[in-house]
């Protein structure tokens, strides 16, 4: 594996282990304050399995840069300017709606990606996917369900959703963005081109966003800068919270 | 050394954590078990990538392998091709419905993303088909909440993957 193809496919595992890790624990932050028990058990259960996906991609990243890094040493040792998460997974949680959208939008992206990469030429990435797409396909059921629910309710849950979906729509480009190195990794098929699945997405959201009698936002003015560790203010608080007992007591062991 | 029937039957009395009627052998996730010279190798598989039972039963397995004397065997985990709710066993599926968990109705998700009409789940307790969907999501991963309607009685089902 050459130097530059091993870089490409280093950060682009990191940014998908790097995503859901931080969206995971976006959402574990609703245990204990569901809106109801069910709910509340559905998001903690949401959140188990992007973790069980962050530790499948941070293992691999680990191996494929091949300095022994395990997944915990990319996880709680790397600091803001090393995360590649994509933006809108590490907003604040907001009121439900708010998660709601945020999870929607993010869920149907991952659907297309992992459906696309159940062909990927590299074995693992395939693994993963195969895995993978079995569980999003129920994230993807809950959120589309939530947003057709809360759009097609009452006054009230009809303007939060759309008030939600409003502000975080400037944070869906950068779920797009490829880095230079990407295209060494399509040209090998290991990754789809990002168009096809934005085309996907946009078909998908479109469907719930307008069957929930909610408009698609026609804000343009776009956040990017994920995978270029480029972040806003939330992710330090993030890691602060989830690094900290690996800072203060180094090598801690469970 | 062990032969392969005796590590199968000695898998047959490790329990699932959550679900304590269910066997790991059971439940379909021991994919191999492979014998020769240098000892025993089992390949076991996750049900749920984030499901935190799959490293207690790592170390269920590993507890009895030692109890029954086996030397030398490693434990690998394999996640492809990935476990589906049709690796339980027909005894598992009998099991689970005693226990008071409806067993899987069909072997993967639905891929409609609105579910208007969720599949008909029959009640474990009076069989009646009259139930509703509470929640996708339940007390562990594998499982989604539900209520009868005819006996009023809540029950896990075991959902489809």
């Amino acid at each position: 594996m050459n130097e530059n193809f091993k870089k490409a496919l280093f950060d682009y595992l990191l940014w998908m282990g790097d995503t859901t890790l931080v969206l995971g624990h976006r959402i574990s932050e609703w245990c204990g304050h569901g809106p109801i028990l069910e709910e509340d058990i559905a998001l903690t259960n949401i959140a188990l399995d992007l973790l069980g996906q962050a530790r499948m991609y941070l293992t691999y990243a680990g191996e494929v840069e091949g300095k022994g890094r395990t997944e915990d040493d990319l996880a709680y040792l790397r600091d803001v300017m090393d995360y590649k998460n994509s933006l809108l997974v590490e907003q604040p949680n907001g009121d439900f709606a708010f998660t709601i959208v945020r999870q929607f939008l993010f869920t149907a992206f991952s659907y297309h990606l992992q459906d696309a990469l159940l062909s990927s030429s590299d074995e693992r990435i395939r693994s993963i996917a195969e895995k993978a797409i079995k569980e999003v396909t129920y994230h993807l059921r809950h959120s589309s369900d939530w947003v057709t629910r809360l759009g097609d309710g009452t006054e009230e849950s009809h303007q939060k959703v759309q008030d939600a979906l409003n502000e975080a729509w400037m944070f869906t480009d950068d779920l797009f963005a490829m880095l230079p190195g990407d295209k060494l990794l399509m040209d090998e098929k290991i990754i789809p081109d990002f168009k096809i699945i934005r085309r996907k997405w946009n078909d998908t959201i479109k469907g719930v966003i307008e069957g929930a009698a909610l408009k698609l936002p026609t804000e343009t003015y776009m956040m990017n800068g994920g995978r270029e560790a480029k972040h806003t203010e939330h992710l330090g608080y993030i890691l602060a919270d989830m690094q900290f007992l690996q800072r203060a007591y180094p090598g801690a062991k469970w | 050394m062990n032969t392969k029937e005796q590590i199968w039957s000695f898998l047959d009395e490790v329990m699932d954590p959550e679900i304590p009627v269910l066997s790991v052998r059971d439940l379909g996730i021991i994919r191999n078990v492979e014998t020769d010279a240098a000892g025993t190798t089992v390949t076991i598989t996750p049900t749920y990538t984030g499901c935190p039972a799959t490293h207690i039963i790592e170390e269920d397995i590993r507890s009895k392998l030692k109890e029954k004397g086996v030397a030398n065997f490693t434990i690998k985990t394999n996640i492809s091709p990935a476990w589906t709710t049709d690796w339980i066993s027909e005894e598992g599926r009998k099991k689970l419905k005693i226990y008071g968990i409806a067993p899987p109705e069909e072997s993967t998700p639905d891929k409609s993303l609105v579910s208007n009409k969720p599949k008909v789940v029959h009640c474990p307790r009076c069989h009646s088909a009259n139930t509703d969907m509470v929640s996708f999501f339940g007390s562990t991963p594998c499982k989604a909440l539900y209520t009868c309607r005819d006996c009023k009685e809540p029950f896990d089902y075991f959902k489809c993957l």
